[in-house]
């Protein structure tokens, strides 16, 4: 007996649900008694993708109510987590490091599943996989991340990624961004083109700026960045240009959308670049396409016009389709930034209250926080943070809480930060994946 | 067998409530998590896994980091997200966890 819940309610306050008029009538109590199955508080719940969303909503599920029967499906055996992945490109970390594998959800009581899902039936409650099995379910979490659009710019398709790869999914991406780097000349110029709001972590594309100008810095100083940014402003700007210039000097060159740095058209072969800036010949381009809500999102109509999903603010369920839940960067969570953080974030709120509505409870406004950490150098790093609540059905930002690091701070302190950046990445992994 | 019923009865009845331990106090808590260890236990990361620390002594600490008489380098940005109750509730979870 090893169940808290259970344990943890005494006697007494057995009594006081009854009296409160908040219990189940004794004779659907005796009912739940006679069969293992269907007793209130039990059922299932499949989760689809497992990112840092969906395996922490697993995770959670379980930790919360372990009557659940909780089935994570996700094609690939491990899972490589985009944090991280940008100091991997700038070869001061092995993929071995941001790697993890499910046998820690495993352990606590969660079916993984590996498989692909090529259907939803949403009235029938039903899931079908690859291998032609199907899950049903009461309850149905989706965390599908993002998926790219190759139709705003002149010149790509989703091949491009082969020859210009975004690394903006980890995995393979990365490896051959960082493959692209290692054999580019001394004297080259490496083109960052970031994508327009709203992305998946939104300092990811200047952190990776940042670990590239180290590796050229230290491997072939002569090389240039060259910055288009999809946009007019973008997150911790101020300190990122501060450690880009303290760190790098002239090395990065950053141009707003509005300064040039509209782009038109790419020649994939060529690597030329058609932007309002001019005509760049690039030797390595990391074309960061523009974003939207994962593929099964699209394919399950659970995206508005924006491209994402909208959800309820506290529970996370669909507005667009019943008994099913969106986390992660695939749905519109007010002010929250499409992180992994915000992802585990939300994995929490929404497993909570869902655990909270099957047993037939009111729902519990749970602060969402999240921190964005990003190195300019192993040793130099900067961070974002907020707390968020639910007020009036909408997430908002704790009015006070949260920031970003300050300026013009010392050495030291960017150092201790960068310390921190390394524990952050250990800690949520170890939460969600250990 | 009435005499055995009523126990049995409460158990079921228990059994149907989990969601009674996902407080407010466990959800706040949570949030820690992911940064300061998941049950507060350490991972070996470079901030300190909270489990080791008594409830009373983070209550304190969150007050310090929030109110400014103790300055940190993330810690005053998180701790201005929260009332003293909502630190009391978050620290009595994971302070009693412990290792």
């Amino acid at each position: 007996m090893t169940n808290k819940y259970t344990l943890g309610l005494t006697r007494r306050q057995i009594l006081q649900l009854g009296a409160a008029g908040i219990a189940v009538p004794a004779l659907a109590a005796v009912t739940g008694c006679t069969t293992t199955q269907g007793r209130r508080g039990s059922g299932e719940v499949v989760v689809i993708g497992g990112g840092f969303g969906g395996t922490a909503a697993a995770k959670y599920l379980k930790r919360y109510n372990p009557q659940l029967n909780v089935t994570l499906v996700e094609p690939n055996k491990t899972y490589v987590t985009c944090p991280g992945s940008n100091w991997v490109i700038g070869g001061f970390t092995e993929m071995q490091e941001i790697t993890h594998t499910y046998d820690g959800v495993k352990q606590r009581g969660v079916n993984v599943v590996h498989e692909t899902v090529v259907g939803v039936d949403t009235d029938k409650q039903q899931v079908k996989l690859s291998n032609g099995q199907t899950l049903a379910y009461d309850k149905l979490v989706v965390s599908p991340g993002i998926d790219f659009k190759w139709d705003v710019h002149q010149g790509v398709d989703a091949d491009t990624a082969k020859s210009l790869p975004h690394a903006y999914k980890a995995g393979e991406q990365t490896l051959l961004l960082r493959d692209q780097l290692r054999a580019m000349k001394d004297g080259g110029t490496f083109v960052l083109i970031a994508p327009p709001n709203p992305f998946r972590c939104p300092p990811g594309p200047y952190e990776r700026v940042g670990t590239i100008a180290h590796y050229l810095k230290h491997n072939k100083p002569k090389s240039k960045i060259l910055v288009l940014d999809q946009k007019n402003a973008f997150s911790k700007q101020g300190l990122f240009m501060e450690g880009w210039e303290t760190q790098y000097g002239q090395m990065i060159e950053y141009v707003k959308l509005d300064d040039g740095g509209k782009l038109n058209a790419i020649d994939v072969k060529n690597k030329v670049i058609d932007a309002d800036y001019g005509e760049v010949k690039a030797d390595v381009i990391n074309y960061i396409a523009p974003q939207k809500a994962g593929k099964l999102a699209q394919m399950m109509g659970l995206t508005n016009e924006s491209g994402f999903c909208p959800v309820n603010q506290q529970t996370f369920e669909s507005t667009l389709q019943p008994n099913v839940y969106v986390i992660g960067d695939a749905c519109i969570a007010g002010p929250m930034p499409k992180s992994g953080h915000s992802a585990t974030s939300q994995a929490k709120a929404m497993a909570a209250n869902m655990v909270l509505a099957m047993a037939g409870q009111d729902t519990v406004s749970a602060k969402n926080v999240n921190t964005c950490y990003s190195l300019v150098t192993p040793d130099y790093a900067i961070s974002v943070a907020a707390v968020y609540d639910v007020v009036d059905g909408k997430i908002v930002e704790v009015k006070g809480a949260g920031g970003v690091s300050p300026m013009g701070a010392t050495p030291q302190v960017r150092k201790q930060e960068a310390l921190y950046t390394r524990g952050w990445y250990r800690s949520i992994t170890d939460e969600v994946w250990g | 067998m009435k005499k055995s019923f009523l126990p049995l009865a409460g158990l079921l009845l228990a059994a149907s409530f989990p969601a009674q331990a996902v407080d407010r106090g466990e959800m706040l808590a949570n949030s820690c998590f992911s940064c300061h260890g998941y049950d507060g236990k350490n991972t070996g990361a470079s901030i300190p896994a909270l489990g080791q620390y008594p409830a009373s002594l983070i209550v304190s600490q969150m007050k310090a980091y929030r109110d400014g008489t103790r300055s940190g380098t993330i810690m005053n940005r998180h701790a201005k997200g929260y009332t003293d109750e909502e630190i009391e509730l978050m620290a009595k979870y994971i302070g009693k966890q412990g290792l």
